[in-house]
């Protein structure tokens, strides 16, 4: 739709006529370009000064000081993600179902459990991480851990899940439904065998989301996984993410060199994921 | 099975009343120990000395993120306006992806672009050693464009077409159409991206921490360096134990208020918006 077409020679003798329109045109072009520019110039200056940095060495089994390989980082970073998604898309996933098909609409335990979401997506990082400190590391003893750190990270990105959840279901049409119980489906099969396989592109875009967020995470992880440079024995050893790495070596300021090489990582890393969820975003559309 | 369900639905409660009761009950008793004026309003902060004054780091983050708001709430809304009614349809794709990117991009990357490239800029082209209150807030600036936009593009979005159309008629341009018909009528989700932006602002830690300057004291210039409460937790953590230890927990009580205050007015100017769609 587009209405109000004007070429270029009409927009310039309405801007004659209205200098305050050309004023505001002016400054919404700049603002845009404004943000595109610093958009740019961060990815291109983090991948052209860190790309040189990205040598071999980093990529060797053991860290040491002389040389500060990301190779375990990388490796925990897989850990995390990969525990704190076994736990928080299944309860994500979970929660939506309850919400959309079976709770009651408007009832008093839905709003709360809405309102608690809420409050959780807005909670700050570096609160969950102390939470974490406080109740997965000390109360439940299980020390500076990969294991808390996942915990923590589930509370923290268990919100998006259930959001992106609730809208892939709630857009599954209710003639699907209808059809599964015309058929003599059960609830529990209509939402299982139905329901859900339509809604997975929805969800899945939806956890690669909670996939970045775990993937940038630092100030939750500093005092719940710790920041031990090395492969974990076990769930209960401590170990540095990707992100913690890069935050260790850029606040000693010695490596900074090797923080460029970190950050080319982690912002490729990020580009991907976001080209992934994106894609899978446009596979919904498409069905 | 309906039980599961359930169970799955009822943790994210089950969260925030352990996130609650865990920080209420480790922060609390230390309040109580300091004074809660002398913790609140106590303008010096000397663990080696027993004195917990967090009122520099509360003004720390105030100013770091009114200065955010300041620079970044006009760029992002004019952006925002740009994207929704200025943009052309075929850049339109990867300007969107662009902030969806520029929204996942961690805050350590930011932090780190932020310390090697902002604070050099300000160190030598307004002056300073760089780290300071004015390079933190550029930086955070930076960091809310995207969630702000995102919000107030789609408020935009919503507006119904006819008073865009109904301004046209009477004569004023595209522009005043759009800043004086469209922009007026998005105004409560305008301001809960905004509230957003600002929550957004007032909880970021590793981005702030390498740029800010981190010196506890009340905060004294533009280009002197400021504390925040949340570098502050960051900072003595590590190594803090006791009362210290506790006045830390302390002072995320105080941050964890502030952000509760924020989602509570954010909520409100939903509901607004809801009601009046």
């Amino acid at each position: 739709m587009q209405i109000n077409k004007r070429s270029l020679s009409d927009k310039l003798k309405e801007y004659k006529k209205s200098p305050m329109s050309a004023l505001l045109a002016i400054l919404v072009y700049l603002a845009g370009i404004i943000t595109f520019a610093v958009l740019i110039y961060l990815v291109v200056y983090i991948l052209v000064r860190g790309i040189p940095n990205l040598t071999l060495d980093l990529f060797s089994w053991t860290y040491t000081s002389d040389n500060v390989s990301m190779l375990p980082s990388i490796i925990n970073t897989l850990i995390m993600t990969a525990i704190s998604l076994l736990i928080s898309v299944p309860l994500g996933v979970f929660a939506a179902i309850f919400l959309v098909e079976y709770s009651a609409k408007g009832s008093r335990l839905v709003k709360v459990i809405r309102i608690t979401a809420e409050t959780l997506s807005g909670i700050p990082s570096i609160v969950y991480g102390l939470f974490g400190m406080l109740f997965f590391v000390t109360s439940l003893k299980w020390g500076m851990s990969i294991l808390a750190g996942a915990f923590t990270l589930v509370i923290m990105v268990l919100p998006l899940i259930m959001r992106t959840a609730e809208e892939a279901l709630k857009s599954v049409p209710d003639s699907y439904r209808e059809a599964s119980f015309g058929l003599g489906a059960g609830k529990l099969r209509t939402v299982f065998r139905i329901v859900l396989p339509s809604a997975i592109p929805g969800i899945l875009a939806g956890v690669i989301l909670a996939t970045g967020r775990i993937v940038g995470e630092t100030a939750a992880l500093i005092y719940t996984a710790g920041t031990i440079a090395e492969i974990p024995d076990n769930i209960l050893s401590s170990g540095r993410t990707l992100a913690v790495h890069m935050y260790v070596l850029s606040s000693e300021g010695l490596y900074v060199n090797q923080a460029y090489a970190t950050a080319v990582v982690l912002l490729l890393l990020v580009l991907v994921i976001n080209w992934l969820s994106g894609f899978v975003a446009k596979k919904l559309t498409k069905a | 099975m309906k039980i599961v369900f359930l169970i799955a639905a009822c943790t994210s409660v089950l969260a925030v009343v352990l996130i609650c009761v865990f920080l209420f009950a480790n922060g609390i008793p230390a309040m109580g120990k300091i004074g809660v004026f002398k913790f609140l309003l106590g303008t010096s902060w000397k663990p080696s000395n027993d004195i917990y004054g967090i009122l520099p780091m509360i003004m720390g983050s105030i100013y770091v993120t009114a200065g955010a708001c300041l620079m970044g709430v006009p760029v992002a809304i004019f952006t925002s306006v740009f994207m929704a009614r200025f943009c052309p349809k075929i850049i339109y794709k990867p300007c969107k992806q662009a902030i969806s990117l520029m929204a996942g991009v961690p805050s350590i990357v930011y932090g780190f672009f932020g310390l090697v490239v902002i604070v050099p800029m300000v160190r030598e082209n307004i002056g300073g050693n760089g780290s300071s209150m004015l390079t933190a807030s550029i930086l955070l600036a930076i960091m809310i464009l995207p969630t702000i936009i995102e919000v107030t593009e789609s408020s935009l979005r919503s507006v119904p077409d006819s008073y865009y159309e109904g301004s046209l008629a009477l004569g004023a341009t595209h522009e005043r159409s759009v800043f004086f018909a469209v922009l007026p009528a998005a105004k409560s989700g305008l301001l809960a991206g905004v509230v957003l932006g600002i929550g957004r602002a007032i909880g970021e830690t590793m981005a702030v921490i390498m740029v800010a300057g981190n010196q506890a004291r009340m905060p004294a210039g533009l280009l002197k360096g400021v504390r925040t409460m949340t570098s502050n937790i960051v900072l003595e953590m590590g190594y803090a134990s006791g009362l210290h230890r506790e006045a830390l927990i302390a002072t995320a009580v105080v941050l964890f208020v502030f952000i509760l205050i924020i989602n509570l007015a954010v909520s409100l100017l939903n509901r607004r918006t809801q009601n009046a769609n």
